[in-house]
């Protein structure tokens, strides 16, 4: 028989009962799964999105940085170098994206029924990681035409997507639960996600970058997580290995300081939502 | 079948002192978004955000011995709902510990959980993960959900393509099958039609049955009285009684003419007292079922209130449920209140079943004026309007005695 459960007024800060989130992960596995329905059934050219939408990217990116502006790719062909860093980008943009709104969007069920409602914005990292992987494949076959071979660090890449993941979890998990409270966070994180996108080396390299601010380039974390991402898939250069101990860092930190402020104003979801 | 502790001794639910405050806002809007919650603290630095507290539940001591289906009534706003959200987590609690033997299922509201893009199937597995069912389970009951629910021809048609009834159905059949060792179920057997109400009946007996625990919170007190083997009373976010079944509908009923008492003060009664009802008075203390009930409001007089002003009685039977609403915009009744005025209401249809009635009575303008709950009651006499003499289960069903007919007449083809 399943053990007894005390309900007790909420502390002010707390970690989520791990036992109970793992108990409930079918709920985590049947929103994902949810989701990605959602998304290819009535659409007209489904999974064809998830090829176009980095293909795009990378395309207006290549013309605009590597011909317009004709800025350097690390000598690769620019469409290939920025496929790569939109691959990395879209992983991190998607998650925060999705998961921000997710509770809001699912009011009605938080308002209603209990089940650990961190799994709301966790689940959407699923229907992410698929698309991921849809994208991964195409960039394979590109690697191919351009014949581009990585190495053996392609064997590291699931570790800085998980890290990559785990940050963007982090960020999307705390702005979920900020939502509820007050709803201009879902003006503000496009916005800001825009911006983000443009500090960082994402449609172009940090070898472009004069000298004089490179560091500020260098200190922004999303960096090295491109850099990671682009030694991993196409083989360029590694990034230095206090900037791979900062991936982990900032990912464990980011992820805990999420769900810690997640877990702070879960207590009030049914009463404000 | 769910495991149930054979040791009856430990209670299935054991409530200690608990409590749930609200804080209500006062002086404006809480805040909706960041910049405005920002600005507002710049505005007044120092201020502690002002607000009211309100208790929905006080000191709630409350023990369920396993295999018991208990019952929560109570008036409207007594807390029973919030008493169930805090028992389901849905809400927490603000005082007090509550310790559950088992895993709580809930079917507060059927259907919410469920994705109208997804098929049936798809929200089987959906909505039963969210009621915390496991995989398994799941895949146990299905036949037995989609058996119940009679929607196997739809099963991999979208929800959004579903009648009301079928989906209504299909939800509750997952939360039915729930595999929970307590179950708490708000007001949901009121859907569907009646050979589908009988049904679910018949399956949240069967759960009791079980040995396994039952809260159900209804304002409908047949299916308390079919459906539990014991209740609990709430008054205003108290505790006041907890007994047998009958008893404790005993207790609610004398509930409603407490509060009648007390609202004869007119000063007592929300509203804004601009005008107030002075008398509401029946002409008799007791009618004949068909008899035409006449009623005599007397409002006051207020030469500073501008305009025209309407009344509206509603009817209620000793359940509680209003089974007229008499407002007089419907028959043009409106009235000057520069003078005391003295209204006559006469409710010539539906007959009305033998039993108690109260009348509630409210004066209105844009807002209420005043609202005067249980201002009056009549009874009505045991005895049929019918021309025939016939068993009592020919009247037992139904609210009100319809006036109607039969005719026949011999089909020609």
């Amino acid at each position: 028989m399943s053990q007894t459960v005390v309900i007790t007024p909420p502390g002010r800060l707390g970690l989520p009962r791990w036992s109970e989130l793992w108990g409930a992960r079918e709920v985590l596995y049947r929103f994902g799964q949810r989701d990605v329905l959602l998304r290819y059934r009535q659409t007209a050219v489904g999974v064809l999105w998830v090829f176009l939408q980095p293909l795009a990217a990378a395309g207006i990116f290549s013309l605009v940085f590597g011909t317009v502006a004709d800025l350097p790719s690390d000598g690769l062909p620019y469409f290939l170098f920025s496929y790569g860093g939109m691959l990395a980008w879209n992983v991190f943009n998607q998650v925060v994206g999705r998961s921000a709104p997710s509770l809001v969007s699912n009011q009605a069920l938080v308002s209603k029924v209990f089940f650990p409602r961190l799994l709301v914005p966790l689940s959407t990292a699923m229907s992410v990681l698929l698309d991921f992987a849809v994208a991964l494949g195409l960039g394979v076959v590109l690697l191919f035409v351009y014949g581009v071979n990585p190495g053996w660090p392609v064997l590291l890449l699931p570790v800085w997507v998980a890290l990559l993941v785990a940050t963007a979890l982090g960020i999307g998990v705390a702005a979920a639960s900020i939502q509820v409270k007050y709803r201009d966070i879902g003006y503000v994180l496009p916005w800001a996600l825009q911006l983000v996108l443009y500090a960082s080396p994402v449609a172009y390299s940090v070898a472009a970058v004069p000298d004089d601010v490179r560091w500020l380039f260098e200190a922004n974390p999303m960096t090295w997580f491109l850099e990671a991402f682009r030694w991993s898939f196409l083989g360029l250069a590694a990034p230095a290995p206090w900037q791979v101990l900062g991936m982990v860092a900032v990912s464990g930190v980011v992820l805990l300081g999420g769900v810690l402020v997640f877990q702070k104003n879960e207590r009030l979801f049914a009463d404000v939502i | 079948m769910v495991s149930v502790p054979s040791v009856s001794t430990t209670p299935a639910v054991s409530i200690r002192g608990l409590g749930k405050t609200y804080r209500i806002g006062r002086g404006g809007e809480r805040p909706t978004t960041a910049v405005e919650a920002v600005l507002q603290r710049l505005r007044s630095p120092m201020a502690r955000s002002r607000f009211t507290e309100f208790d929905a539940l006080d000191g709630i001591d409350l023990d369920v011995p396993w295999g018991e289906a208990l019952g929560i009534v109570g008036r409207n706003g007594a807390g029973k709902s919030t008493l169930l959200k805090i028992l389901t987590r849905v809400t927490a609690p603000t005082r007090g510990r509550i310790e559950l033997a088992g895993r709580m299922g809930s079917l507060l509201e059927v259907g919410t959980g469920f994705s109208g893009e997804l098929t049936g199937r798809e929200n089987i597995y959906l909505n039963g993960a969210i009621l915390g069912m496991t995989r398994q389970e799941i895949r146990a009951s299905f036949d037995e959900i989609v058996d119940f629910s009679g929607i196997e021809k739809f099963l991999d048609t979208q929800v959004k393509r579903y009648s009301s009834g079928m989906y209504v159905r299909l939800a509750f059949a997952v939360a039915a099958h729930l595999r929970t060792e307590i179950l708490a179920i708000d007001e949901v057997l009121a859907v569907g039609d009646a050979e589908f109400q009988r049904k679910s009946l018949a399956k949240m007996r069967d759960v009791a049955r079980d040995g396994r625990t039952v809260l159900y919170v209804s304002h409908q007190v047949q299916t308390v009285t079919s459906l539990c083997t014991s209740a609990i009373f709430l008054d205003r976010g108290r505790l006041t009684y907890q007994g047998t079944v009958d008893d404790t509908l005993e207790v609610y009923r004398r509930s409603f003419e407490k509060y009648a008492v007390e609202q004869r003060e007119a000063d007592r009664r929300p509203g804004t007292g601009a005008l107030r009802a002075v008398v509401v008075a029946p002409d008799a203390d007791v009618f004949d079922p068909a008899e035409t009930k006449r009623l005599t409001v007397r409002v006051g007089s207020n030469a500073d209130v501008v305009g025209h002003y309407f009344v509206s009685a509603h009817v209620n039977d000793v359940n509680g449920t209003v089974i007229a609403q008499c407002d007089s915009r419907a028959v043009g009744g409106w009235f000057d209140p520069a003078k005391e005025q003295e209204i006559r209401l006469s409710l010539r249809a539906p007959w009305l079943k033998p039993g108690r009635y109260s009348v509630d009575v409210f004066v209105c303008q844009m807002g209420v004026l005043d609202a005067w709950e249980g201002a009056a009651t009549f009874e009505v006499l045991p005895g049929s309007p019918y021309p025939e003499m016939t068993l009592d289960e020919a009247t037992a069903q139904g609210v009100v005695l319809a006036d109607f007919d039969y005719e026949s007449s011999v089909g020609e083809s």
